[in-house]
């Protein structure tokens, strides 16, 4: 008796916790947002102020008349977009190998790149550096893009996805006289249309949210990514707090839109990449 | 005339060329250099001249281990991994099962709330977390002050400072593992629950006996995983702290920047990359024994 009237008791426990649990998520990104926005010195006032008295678009102006920020933003798109699309092409074909050819060494190789996962790539990245500076690319946007082409990652991904796909849809393409090449461009690829948005989001965000490689390869302004400019602004311009809070939202702004817009994809790889593994 | 075998084993290999080309000269080169690298003496001097480069055994490796700032930065990082990562892992299944509950009405919104910081820029939310911090005006303290909380100098006391840093990164990526365990959540089957209940377990017994056994795997994935991102914790300090107040928050990848790409011993720094490595190595092997030994 007793048990039933209390029963909306626990959900709203529920909805209670997941709100503070949502606030307390979001609650930097707003103050970041808000405080982007306010007149010069507000914030750092106290009490802090959570809105600005007066909206001001002025520190997101200043970003891209008195600093380069154009630069930065124009730097991480390119490197975004180059590696996604580049590494995409090279790591479906590789995922298409794994998955649907047979050779002899073939799961011995796939298992030896699944265990080289526990390397962490600083290890990597003092000799690559060298050999970058070899090829005199050092401070290039190939010291970005070519060490990203492929990742072992990629091609787990969709190796996964093709294995579910069954073999006979690609021998019926094989009997009808296709070539390799051809079956892969206008077969495998847009079966794989889903898992390659995935990957392209994965890829996409974590070169534009990458820190410590560009940090290390591009040594000219001119060339930094945007958080490698916002890293080395926030030293030099630390009281100018709303300023770097308007840096920090057109940097977190871009692929926060293309996680909300694409989120079901990307939401669907972490699982897929989280079940498997 | 080639057999449709070797024709199939010829396609694989030229599908694979390109990747495993890349793969071979970009990392697993690079990997074997380094361990070459930290048996040298390679400094600012090898840089410029390579005649200058000697082999010098394991000094690189004594010689770390008789740092007393190698210690510190070791300590600091077990600090991160043993308190951030259990932490990280425990509010990451809290909240799946909170997005995952019966009860729930729009989970959706929810999990796309919780889940937002893990697609922002770790260096732009640092530089937002810094202010937050502030002793001051931030806003982090005037919200502990209403409960009378005296201020705290979150980044600037050395005790403080490493837990500020582990509260960000918790924040930042526990809605990683919230949708890894959400996904194991849903594999588990809904008449287990049914079943349970009509035999009268209470919601905690059936979180205990079900839930939490049938996760088994996606929880050994999970925390494999956290394990290995937050031993190589750089940003947080490199932005937050530059590795102070005192060195409290000096990392061993901070040490191996610094030591590598600011001050160019890179002997030093790959034999200090290849410790980490190891120290991985080993508690990835001792996590997947535990967890055998458990199961048997």
């Amino acid at each position: 008796m007793s048990r039933r009237s209390y029963s909306w008791l626990p959900a709203l426990l529920v909805h209670g916790l997941l709100a503070a649990g949502a606030m307390l998520a979001l609650a930097p990104l707003a103050w970041m947002l808000a405080a982007s926005l306010m007149p010069p010195g507000e914030a750092n006032s106290y009490p802090p102020r959570l809105w600005p008295s007066a909206i001001t678009f002025e520190h997101y102006t200043a970003l891209f008349t008195r600093l380069d920020l154009a630069r930065y933003l124009f730097n991480s798109t390119l490197l975004a977009i180059a590696v996604t699309v580049i590494s995409l092409l090279i790591n479906s074909m590789a995922g298409y190998a794994f998955a649907k050819f047979r050779f002899r060494g073939r799961d011995r190789l796939f298992q030896g790149l699944l265990a080289a996962l526990v390397i962490p790539a600083q290890v990597t990245m003092l000799p690559l550096f060298l050999l970058l500076k070899q090829f005199g690319l050092i401070n290039t946007y190939g010291g970005v893009i070519i060490p990203g082409m492929a990742s072992i990652f990629g091609i787990f991904l969709i190796r996964q996805y093709l294995l579910a796909i069954p073999d006979s849809l690609l021998d019926a393409a094989r009997m009808d006289g296709a070539g390799e090449f051809r079956i892969y461009w206008s077969l495998i690829v847009p079966l794989c249309r889903p898992i390659l948005v995935t990957l392209a989001i994965f890829t996409f965000l974590g070169v534009w949210n990458d820190f410590m490689w560009p940090l290390i390869v591009l040594t000219d302004s001119s060339m930094y990514t945007l958080p490698v400019a916002l890293a080395n602004l926030s030293g030099e311009h630390v009281q100018d707090t709303e300023l770097m809070m308007a840096g920090s939202v057109l940097t977190v702004l871009p692929v926060m839109l293309l996680f909300v817009i694409l989120q079901k994809y990307y939401i669907a790889g972490i699982m897929l990449g989280g079940m498997k593994g | 005339m080639i057999g449709p075998e070797r024709h199939a084993a010829l396609s694989g290999w030229a599908f694979l060329a390109p990747a495993l080309l890349l793969i071979a000269v970009f990392f697993f080169l690079p990997v074997m250099a380094a361990l070459a690298l930290s048996f040298t003496d390679f400094d600012i001097y090898a840089l410029g001249d390579l005649q200058r480069l000697r082999f010098i055994g394991f000094d690189n490796y004594l010689q770390l281990l008789q740092s007393p700032l190698f210690w510190i930065a070791l300590g600091n990082t077990a600090y991160f991994v043993v308190v951030g990562g259990p932490l990280s892992v425990a509010i990451s299944l809290g909240a799946a099962l909170l997005v995952n509950s019966r009860l729930t009405h729009g989970s959706a919104w929810f999990r796309t709330a919780l889940f937002l910081p893990v697609v922002t820029t770790l260096v732009a939310v640092a530089v937002v977390w810094r202010y937050l911090y502030h002793p001051r005006y931030g806003l982090l303290n005037y919200g502990l002050s209403l409960f009378g909380v005296e201020p705290i100098d979150w980044l600037g006391d050395p005790n403080w400072a490493m837990p500020a840093i582990i509260l960000m990164a918790v924040w930042k990526n526990f809605g990683f593992n919230m949708i890894i365990f959400i996904a194991g959540l849903q594999n588990i089957p809904p008449p287990l629950y049914e079943a349970a209940r009509i035999d009268g377990a209470n919601a905690w017994q059936q979180f205990r006996h079900i839930t939490l056994p049938l996760l088994g795997p996606t929880f050994l994935f999970v925390a494999l995983m956290t394990m290995i991102g937050y031993f190589q914790v750089f940003a947080e300090p490199y932005v937050m702290t530059q590795g102070g107040p005192a060195n409290r928050t000096m990392s061993v990848v901070l040490l191996m920047y610094e030591e590598g790409f600011r001050w160019w011993n890179m002997g030093y720094a790959s034999a200090a990359a290849f410790v980490l490595f190891a120290l991985i190595l080993a508690a990835t092997m001792l996590q997947l024994q535990l967890r055998r030994r458990g199961s048997s």
